[in-house]
């Protein structure tokens, strides 16, 4: 459990783990070196074990002529609605695995649109990470040739840092927020490869300054590319979908140069 | 709260390499641009720790500032978490430091 935001990670983390025996002691009382004390040079990434399972993800992604994409945004950005319109429309197969904490709402909701669905609860978990997609994808078993949405936990700070395997990263942020978030939330909006800009039938009745969010978005990812859409009122939806169909595209070209390559 | 999760794999590849022999000294690496609270890492450390190898040891972080080298003149330039922009006007740059998250490396208490 944490003091920053209050939330705690109950999936893995065992309870006898944080209660094991031992009495509570101050860390900063222990400065005694003694000159022979073995040091062990370790320079390893933290994170590898879930870069590991993320690299195993793509593969696997490749192996089934999947497109994975992971969508990151704030809760209420508009995350589920402007996937099951996606859904309806975009004319390509497509299954979702669906991150929350709790419930089954949002899986039901893509269960209506017709597309494969499975949803992973985090619990008090705050993000997704690689061996938890691993096992969604073992149990969705997506058809090959179809784009996968992974839609992360609604949260700006905690699954920037963990890898899926994914294809490419999507953030998406409403104009109903504030338009220095890609300043106060820099870490995501330097790991995206999309920004999409949603809720934009909400323009005339807001503040927002459009062409100042993207300006901050660039500041901390130059090469960010950066679409405006509404999934409401519709507008903006064809780009996103020429995007989809765009990566789509790459994805059958590869299957199809791997396939000659294995003639 | 990711911290938790970044101090559960510290405190994993430590034990694994410390194999039952108390550490006195945990060493990591935090890059300023990697997302990650040190104050937090050092809240989870004090909870997870308890009943491992790690138990009476020190934990040590070294922050390391945010490095970028501009595409378009080739100058390096210090990048905050919020950005920045080389002198020359470019918003095009590569990132050298910053998102650094390692474990440097663990000192072991001396044996009697």
């Amino acid at each position: 459990m944490c003091t920053t935001c209050g939330c705690s990670d109950q999936s893995r983390l065992t309870v006898t783990r944080m209660h094991a025996p031992g009495a509570a002691h101050d860390h900063g009382q222990h400065h005694h070196h003694p000159r022979d004390a073995q040091t062990l040079r370790l320079e390893q990434d933290i994170l590898g074990k879930n870069d590991a399972i993320a690299a195993r993800n793509r593969d696997d992604f490749s192996a089934r002529q999947v497109l994975a994409l992971n969508l990151l945004s704030a809760p209420g950005s508009g995350k589920t609605s402007l996937l099951e319109r996606t859904l309806r429309e975009i004319e390509l197969p497509a299954a979702v695995i669906e991150g929350d904490q709790h419930s089954l709402n949002d899986a039901r909701r893509i269960r209506a649109t017709g597309a494969p669905v499975v949803q992973l609860n985090t619990g008090a978990g705050c993000h997704l990470e690689a061996d938890m997609l691993a096992h969604g994808v073992a149990e969705l078993q997506p058809a090959a040739g179809s784009l996968l949405f992974i839609e992360n936990v609604g949260n700006l700070v905690c699954p920037a840092l963990f890898d899926l395997g994914e294809a490419a990263k999507v953030v998406i942020l409403s104009v109903t927020e504030g338009e220095d978030k890609p300043l106060k939330y820099p870490h995501m909006f330097r790991a995206a490869n999309l920004l999409l800009i949603n809720k934009i039938d909400l323009l005339p009745y807001l503040d927002f300054d459009i062409e100042a969010c993207v300006a901050a978005a660039r500041q901390v990812n130059p090469q960010l590319s950066v679409l405006q859409l509404s999934a409401r009122s519709g507008e903006g939806l064809a780009a996103w979908y020429a995007w989809l169909r765009a990566q789509h595209a790459e994805l059958a070209k590869a299957v199809a140069s791997d396939q000659r390559g294995a003639a | 709260m990711h911290e938790l999760s970044v101090m559960r794999n510290v405190i994993d590849i430590a034990s694994e390499h410390a194999a039952g022999r108390p550490v006195q000294r945990l060493q990591l690496a935090v890059g300023r641009l990697s997302c990650v609270m040190p104050r937090a890492l050092h809240f989870c450390f004090d909870s997870l720790a308890r009943g491992t190898p790690l138990e009476q040891a020190e934990l040590q972080i070294s922050e390391i500032d945010g490095l970028a080298r501009c595409g378009a003149c080739g100058a390096e330039f210090a990048m905050p978490a919020g950005g920045a922009r080389c002198d020359c006007g470019s918003l095009d740059f590569q990132l050298l430091a910053g998102e650094e998250l390692k474990i440097v490396e663990l000192e072991f208490q001396e044996e009697n």
